[in-house]
């Protein structure tokens, strides 16, 4: 494996049922760098996002083919508890689901179940991963407030520091700012920026705009397929694939 | 006719059917407390509640319901101990835990509890469960508080597990996922998010749960022993209030001083199984609204 990946995956099908929805998906996420994934809906990126952090386990009637490699170890490797994975590589969903907790509780729930109890060390971790999210000098003094009264915007940062928290070697963002506002979508698209500098970003979009903006490698998806994979500039300026410009361009997706 | 005076007209009737309904209530319990007020002409308030003998056929009578209270409370206490675990536990294995085929099976099986005549329940109870008690702990009777309380537990389970089934079933899907990927157990899902997150509806079930068990009159009619004093173990019978009322209005002279008694007690009840639902009621708009915030 090559040192600079992060992910690897090698030959990756699944199913839902009889239902192939990732065929022979071959690729590497790389450290410290934003990956985008785009495509038509349907096309599983979402599903291909849920298999790195073995959310699909959730789903009956799934199964997976080939190897997905998390720093060197197959994470689908039957000794494998999918809760371990899941500690390690966090995930921020299309639409913010805080817990109907106060603020802080919602950064400490990871926290403390992983046995981190103290109360400074928590206090710490909570200061810590909301001023990573850009979110600590608008919520510092309403910590104890309910997570649900912060706006869509607030709460999808919430949700960003929560997996933080856990100091992830990676985070998974499917479609993080498709439910916001193009302000708050700015605020986390910088974030995104920043966070770039401590960790691997895999990021399924339908905002070609947004892949452009925030990745440095974009990989294109269609029926389940990975059709290219590249460099983002490359992919938006100068795609290899005649079915990648045609989605690029708005002739179909 | 117009459509104007079609509507005019369907609207009123529906006002009717619904006042209909609502007065035929209005005027039971109007007709419960004018059977039942007399009695305190007889006897004071707090002689009535908090007397401790209830000899109504005596002569001085004597009318205090205080021990029929203490039964009624006492059954439905020990019920909901053995209701409120069984009916929450299995609504959390009905909805997050059994594969699917068994979770079809568990709710039908559970309804079904739900559809059984309690009559049927209390006979269950006289047959089966009052020997056996009688016999393993060598009682007098098995016809007491611990076989009242069973038989009202069966009673209550269905009604608890659905209501909280229900509940848990609303905990947004997005909640679960949140918890899932944040490194938690099923365990520590279903303990710390599914759980206070449907808090309010798991409430409101336990106390319709109670409400059922204090109202339940055939069940305690047929095996809660019917003596009417305050018991001193688990093991005595008691005399709940509506197998007091359903056992001695056949024989109450009409407008006698024990009839009027039987409506007062009536209208105790009433209010009992009112504040039950109001307190179901509250918890459950007062949780809904804020979310839980609380939490």
């Amino acid at each position: 494996m090559d040192d600079n990946h992060i992910i690897e995956l090698n030959g990756v099908n699944f199913f839902y049922g009889d239902f192939m929805a990732i065929s022979d998906v071959t690729m590497a996420f790389e450290k410290n760098r934003v990956t985008a994934l785009i495509g038509p809906s349907g096309c599983g990126k979402s599903t291909l996002l849920r298999l790195l952090n073995r959310m699909n386990d959730l789903i009956t009637g799934t199964r997976i083919e080939g190897e997905i490699l998390f720093d060197g170890k197959d994470i689908y490797a039957p000794e494998v508890d999918p809760v371990d994975v899941r500690r390690r590589i966090g995930m921020v969903f299309q639409k913010p689901n805080p817990f109907p907790k106060s603020i802080f509780n919602n950064i400490t729930y990871a926290p403390k179940l992983a046995g981190i109890t103290g109360r400074s060390d928590l206090e710490y971790l909570v200061e810590e991963s909301l001023k990573q999210a850009v979110l600590w000098d608008e919520v510092k003094d309403i910590l104890d407030r309910s997570a649900m009264t912060l706006s869509g915007g607030q709460q999808q940062r919430l949700c960003i520091a929560r997996a933080l928290a856990m100091k992830p070697d990676v985070l998974l963002m499917d479609e993080p700012t498709s439910a916001l506002d193009p302000i708050s979508t700015a605020k986390i698209e910088e974030l995104i920026g920043e966070l770039e500098k401590n960790l691997a970003i895999i990021i399924v979009t339908h905002n070609m705009q947004q892949a452009a903006r925030v990745s440095s490698k974009t990989g294109f998806l269609y029926l389940g397929r990975l059709i290219e994979y590249n460099v983002t500039e490359k992919i938006f300026t100068n795609p290899d694939m005649k079915q990648t410009e045609d989605y690029i361009t708005g002739r179909f997706g | 006719m117009t459509r104007q005076q079609k509507e005019i007209i369907i609207k009123g009737l529906f006002a009717i059917v619904a006042f209909v309904s609502v007065m035929i209530l209005t005027l039971i319990v109007v007709f419960l407390f004018r059977e039942g007020i007399p009695i305190f002409r007889e006897v004071g308030l707090s002689d009535f509640l908090f007397g401790r003998e209830w000899y109504p056929t005596y002569d001085p009578p004597s009318y205090g319901i205080w021990p029929l209270i203490i039964g009624s409370f006492i059954v439905t206490i020990f019920a909901c101990l053995i209701a409120v675990p069984l009916g929450i536990l299995s609504a959390v294995y009905i909805s997050e835990i059994a594969p699917p085929a068994v979770r079809e099976i568990m709710k039908s099986i559970i309804e079904l509890l739900a559809g059984l005549p309690s009559v049927v329940l209390g006979f269950f109870g006289m047959v089966i469960v009052a020997p056996w008690l009688q016999e393993t702990f060598d009682l007098p009777t098995g016809l007491n508080i611990v076989n009242a309380s069973v038989i009202l537990a069966l009673m209550a389970v269905p009604t608890i597990s659905s209501i909280s089934e229900d509940a848990i079933y609303a905990v947004p899907q997005e909640f679960k996922e949140a918890s899932y990927a944040l490194g938690a157990t099923k365990f520590e899902t279903i303990v710390r998010v599914i759980m206070p997150a449907a808090f309010s509806g798991i409430s409101t079930a336990v106390i319709l749960g109670m409400a059922r068990a204090i109202g339940e009159t055939m069940v305690v009619l047929m095996v809660a022993g019917g003596a009417a004093s305050i018991p001193e173990s688990i093991f005595d019978s008691v005399r709940p209030m509506p197998a007091s009322i359903a056992a001695e209005m056949g024989e109450a002279p009409f407008g006698s001083g024990h009839y009027h008694a039987l409506f007062a007690t009536g209208i105790v009840l009433f209010f009992l199984t009112l504040v039950f639902n109001l307190i179901a009621d509250y918890i459950s708009h007062k949780f809904k609204e804020v979310g839980s915030a609380t939490l």
